[in-house]
C-alpha cells in the first residue's frame, strides 16, 4: 500500500493491517485507529439513543451498513410475522434508526436482507485489510478475508458511528496452523470446535488468531467464515486467514467490492498482506489435519468438545478440583451421564442455521446426508440470508429438506440467539450448529450440542448423536 | 459515568468458570430501554426460579452478600456475546468492580465505559480471596484507582493493573469521546489520505 510504513522487520498479517490503521499512537495504553465499516442489527438501540441524547450525527453513513437480524421472525416476512409486539417494535426501531442515521439497509423484505456476519461477505463489504466492527461478538467471522474485524459494545459502536474510530488496545498474536488434509466427514466446524477444545474457551485472551497451514489454505472462504466466526469462543480479540485467489475469486463481482481498474488495484494491495516470512507470533498452536474427527459438544462451554467417537467425560478425570465441579455441574444441566457413549445420546430437535453455519455450502453439506432420508425428530433449516435461501432453492436443496421432514425458513439469528421467539423447550436437546451450548442461551433450561451441519443431519435421521461418516457412501 | 476513585466495599464471591454473559443478563431482557433500570435482570436465571421466586442457593440472594458492590469472580467471566447490557445489569445493580483472574476481551472493555473498575490479578490470589470471602462472611475489598492497589481482607496489597488512559478517565467520569474532538484534525487528515489508497469503500 502506499502509505504502508516501510520496516525492516518482517511483520504479521495482523501487524500490516493494525499499523495501516493507526491515527494517533500513544506510548503507553491503546491507540487510536481508523475503522472502515461498522455494521449495524436491531441490537444497536442503545447506541442510537446515546447518539440522539447527546446531539451526534453518522460521521460517515457511506461506510455504514444496516441489516436486521436477532430479532426478525422466520416464519415470513411481515412485520406482523414477528412473534411479540415487542419485537416487532425492535425491528420498526431498526428502520426508524437506519433512516435517521441515513445508513443503507437491508431490511426484512430486501433480498439482500440476513444475519450481519453472512451479509457482509456476500455483498461484497467485507474485503481484506479492512477494519471492521459491529456490535455482535461474532464479527470476528470477517477475518475469513483478511480484515480485523472485532465486536463493540454499545459504547464502543456509538463512538465509531460518531467519529469512525476506536481507542484500541493492541493485542498479541497468535498462530494456529493446521497441517495435512481434512478426511471425509470433517468439516470447518469440527476443525474450530477441536482447536477450542485444545486451548481452551480463554485459550486465545488477548490475542488476535492468524489460522494457517495447509488445511485452512484449501478451504473454501465459506469454511474459513466458520472457523473464524468462532475465534471469540476462544475469547480471541479476531480470526484472520490471509487473502489469497481463493479469497480474489470469491470477492470478485461482488456487489460492494471494487470493480474495473479499481480491483486491480485492490488485489495489488491485498497480495502484500499476508504474514511475512520470519514474522513472529507471540503464540504459537498447531493441530495435524487428518487426526480430526467429526466433533461434538457435550457441555456448556463451547471448549467441551469430544469426538463423535467418545464419551461423555467423568468429572473424577478432570485436572482440578475447578474443573470437576463445573464438568460435574454442566453434566447435570446437560442431564448426561458420564461414561455413555456420545453416540448413545439421543436427541429432540435439530437447527441448522446460524451465522456460523447458514451459508451454502453448509446447507448442501447437510442435504448431502439427508437426501433419500427422513428425519425422525423435529428439525428446522434457517439460511444466513435472504441471497442464501434463494441460491438455495434454484438449486433444489429446498426440497430435499422438505422432503426430509425439515421445515425451511426465511434466514435470521433464530433458534442460535433465541430472541425471535424461536427457541428451544425446557430440557430439550438440540443438535446445533450454533457457536454456543451456553446455559439458556437457545432458551431456558435448553440443552445445546454443537455440530457441523452434516453431523446435525446425521443427527435429524436418527435421532441420537451420529458419527456422520457411517451415513457417508 | 460516575467518578471512581477509591472505595472500600463488601464483595462477593460469583462461582463458575467461562461464566459467559448470557448468565449476566439473558437475551430475552436486552431488548428494554435502559431507563427502567437493568439491575432487576442481573443473573436474572441464576437469581429467580422460573416463577420469580428468588433462589436461596444463589450467594446474591444472602444475607451479607446481596450487599456486594464489588464481585469476585473465576475465570473468563464475561465471555461470550459483545452484550453491554450485562455491564449495565451490573452497574445498575449498584456493582462497582470486579476481580478475577481473567475477563471476557468485549465485557472487560464494555466494563471501562462505564465506569465497572475490572482487577484483574493471579488465579492462586483470587482463589485464596473466594475462599475468604465465603469463610468471613461481609469482609470488605478496598479498590484504589488512585493509588493502584487493591487491598484484600487478608491485609495484602496487590497492583491494580489499568490501562492509565482508561483509569484517567474512569477517575475523572471522562468519556473518551471527548479526548477524540480534540484529535479530529489527525482524523481527517488521516482519512484524506487513506480514502485515496481504497476510494471504493466510501461509495
Amino acid at each position: 500500500m502506499a502509505n504502508l510504513p516501510h520496516s525492516a522487520a518482517p511483520r504479521t498479517m495482523f501487524d500490516k493491517v493494525w499499523d495501516r490503521h493507526v491515527i494517533v499512537a500513544r506510548d503507553e495504553g491503546p491507540s487510536l485507529i481508523y475503522i472502515d465499516r461498522d455494521i449495524i442489527h436491531e441490537g444497536s438501540f442503545h447506541a442510537f439513543a446515546d447518539m440522539k441524547r447527546r446531539g451526534y450525527s453518522v460521521r460517515r453513513p457511506r461506510q455504514m451498513f444496516g441489516t436486521p437480524d436477532h430479532y426478525v421472525p422466520t416464519t415470513g416476512r411481515e412485520i406482523g410475522d414477528a412473534a411479540t409486539a415487542e419485537i416487532a417494535r425492535m425491528i420498526r426501531q431498526f428502520d426508524e434508526n437506519m433512516d435517521w442515521g441515513g445508513i443503507r439497509s437491508f431490511r426484512l423484505r430486501d433480498p439482500r436482507q440476513g444475519i450481519v456476519h453472512v451479509v457482509g461477505p456476500e455483498q461484497g463489504i467485507t474485503l481484506p485489510g479492512l477494519t471492521i466492527v459491529c456490535s455482535d461478538s461474532h464479527t470476528s467471522t470477517h477475518g475469513a478475508l483478511g480484515a480485523i474485524a472485532f465486536g463493540i459494545g454499545q459504547s464502543e459502536n456509538m463512538h465509531v458511528m460518531a467519529t469512525q474510530t476506536l481507542w484500541q488496545a493492541r493485542p498479541k498474536t497468535m498462530r494456529i496452523s493446521v497441517s495435512g488434509t481434512l478426511a471425509r466427514g470433517v468439516h470447518a466446524k469440527d476443525v474450530i470446535l477441536a482447536i477450542i477444545g485444545k486451548i481452551g474457551a480463554g485459550g486465545a485472551g488477548g490475542h488476535a488468531i492468524e489460522y494457517a497451514g495447509p488445511a485452512v489454505r484449501a478451504m473454501s472462504i465459506e469454511q474459513r467464515l466458520t472457523i473464524c466466526n468462532m475465534s471469540i469462543e476462544a475469547a480471541a480479540r479476531c480470526g484472520m486467514v490471509a487473502p489469497d485467489d481463493t479469497t480474489f475469486q470469491y470477492l470478485h463481482g461482488r456487489p460492494f467490492a471494487p470493480s474495473g481498474e479499481e480491483w486491480d488495484r485492490a488485489v495489488a494491495q491485498w497480495r502484500a498482506l499476508p504474514t511475512d516470512d520470519g514474522a513472529r507470533f507471540d503464540t504459537e498452536v498447531a493441530l495435524e489435519g487428518h487426526a480430526i474427527a467429526p466433533m461434538v459438544t457435550w457441555g456448556t462451554s463451547p471448549e467441551d468438545t469430544a469426538p463423535i467417537t467418545g464419551h461423555v467425560p467423568d468429572p473424577a478425570g478432570a485436572p482440578d478440583a475447578g474443573r470437576r465441579e463445573s464438568t460435574a455441574k454442566a453434566l447435570n444441566y446437560m442431564g448426561l451421564t458420564p461414561g455413555t457413549p456420545l453416540a448413545d445420546v439421543a436427541i429432540d430437535r435439530v437447527f441448522i442455521g446460524s451465522c456460523t453455519n447458514s451459508r451454502l455450502e453448509d446447507l448442501r453439506a447437510a442435504a448431502e446426508v439427508l437426501r433419500g432420508r427422513k428425519a425422525v425428530v423435529p428439525a428446522m433449516v434457517v439460511p444466513g440470508s435472504t441471497s442464501v435461501k434463494r441460491a438455495a432453492e434454484a438449486e433444489g436443496l429446498d426440497r430435499v429438506f422438505r422432503e426430509a421432514g425439515f421445515e425451511w425458513r426465511e434466514s435470521g439469528c433464530s433458534m442460535c440467539a433465541a430472541m425471535n421467539g424461536d427457541f428451544v423447550k425446557p430440557q430439550e436437546r438440540c443438535a446445533s450448529t450454533s457457536n454456543r451450548n451456553f446455559i439458556g442461551r437457545q432458551g431456558p433450561n435448553a440443552r445445546t450440542h454443537l455440530m457441523s451441519p452434516a453431523m446435525a443431519a446425521a443427527a435429524a435421521v436418527t435421532g441420537r448423536l451420529t458419527d456422520v461418516r457411517r451415513l457417508l457412501n | 459515568m460516575t467518578p471512581f476513585v477509591k472505595m472500600t466495599a463488601l464483595a462477593a464471591p460469583i462461582p463458575g468458570r467461562n461464566l459467559d454473559t448470557d448468565q449476566i443478563i439473558p437475551a430475552r431482557f436486552l431488548k428494554f430501554d435502559r431507563s427502567g433500570g437493568y439491575g432487576q435482570f442481573l443473573f436474572h436465571d441464576l437469581r429467580f426460579t422460573p416463577e420469580g421466586q428468588e433462589r436461596p442457593e444463589f450467594i446474591l440472594n444472602r444475607e451479607p452478600y446481596r450487599h456486594a458492590k464489588v464481585l469476585v469472580t473465576e475465570e473468563n467471566f464475561g465471555c461470550g456475546s459483545s452484550r453491554e447490557g450485562a455491564v449495565y445489569a451490573l452497574c445498575d445493580h449498584g456493582v462497582r468492580g470486579v476481580i478475577g483472574p481473567s475477563f471476557g476481551d468485549i465485557f472487560y472493555n464494555n466494563a471501562l465505559k462505564n465506569g465497572l473498575v475490572p482487577v484483574r490479578l493471579p488465579e492462586d490470589i483470587v482463589a485464596s480471596l473466594r475462599e475468604t470471602l465465603m469463610a468471613t462472611p461481609g469482609a470488605e475489598v478496598e479498590i484504589d484507582l488512585e493509588a493502584r492497589i487493591v487491598r484484600l481482607p487478608d491485609g495484602s496489597s496487590h497492583e491494580l493493573e489499568i490501562d492509565p488512559f482508561w483509569r484517567e478517565c474512569i477517575m475523572k467520569g471522562l468519556d473518551e469521546i471527548e479526548l477524540t474532538w480534540s484529535y479530529m484534525e489527525d482524523i481527517r487528515r488521516f482519512e484524506d489520505a487513506y480514502l485515496k489508497d481504497i476510494p471504493w469503500i466510501n461509495r
